[in-house]
């Protein structure tokens, strides 16, 4: 029999070192497009972050908001790779 | 013995799925530029996301089977963020790659750019004939 609360809180603890690896590229990345990709990679940990989390505490409600959050960065995302882009809308 | 192979097979998504995570950051702090940094970026992400969405959709299906209800409910909801992951990575990187094209980065030891000077989308302005 599997235990599933301390297996998956590790598993999120390395998702969240992966996260700040992400987010010291954020800070030194030397154009706009590296931030904007370190962003985009941090969003979809963060995604798995907290499917793992709901099922590790049991609470599915984290699970729907991590739809929700997957659907709004995916927006963000383009619209940032638009206005970095140029030209008219 | 059913229980200890589902068991093994979670163990085995598991490292895979987490692997794959921590490569991903290692990538984007490693590489030279944009486009290479958004090989690691996304890539592993998506890959490394279906291992670990995929281990709680096996014991949400096996919670399933053994009476609990929760399950399904927990089953049906991870494949929808899942897909919601499928879909949207990909995309979102290619608009990345696209814009960071656009607005000047070049490749890391790049000699020759093919698609320099090419129009790669003409604007709305410009296909209705307005303007210039």
């Amino acid at each position: 029999m599997i235990e599933i609360e301390p297996i998956y809180l590790t598993i999120l603890g390395l998702l969240l070192l992966s996260i700040v690896l992400c987010a010291i590229r954020i800070f030194i990345g030397p154009t706009a497009p590296d931030r904007v990709v370190g962003l985009d990679t941090i969003n979809t940990l963060v995604i798995v972050g907290m499917v793992v989390f709901g099922f590790a505490k049991n609470s599915i409600i984290y699970i729907d908001v991590a739809i929700v959050y997957a659907l709004l960065s995916y927006i963000s995302t383009l619209f940032i790779a638009k206005y970095l882009e140029g030209g008219d809308f | 013995m059913l229980s200890v192979i589902v068991d093994i097979i979670v163990y085995i998504f598991l490292i895979i799925g987490i692997f794959f995570n921590l490569l991903a950051g290692l990538g984007l702090l490693r590489f030279p530029d944009v486009y290479t940094r958004l090989h690691a970026g996304t890539k592993c992400t998506t890959f490394g996301s279906i291992f670990l969405c995929g281990s709680v959709i096996i014991l949400g299906l096996k919670m399933w089977y053994l009476g609990n209800t929760d399950g399904s409910v927990l089953v049906i909801h991870t494949a929808g963020a899942l897909i919601a992951i499928l879909i949207t990575n990909p995309t979102g990187a290619h608009a990345i790659a696209r814009a960071a094209h656009r607005s000047g980065v070049k490749p890391y030891g790049a000699v020759v750019d093919d698609l320099e000077g090419k129009p790669i989308r003409k604007s709305a302005r410009e296909k209705k004939g307005v303007g210039k």
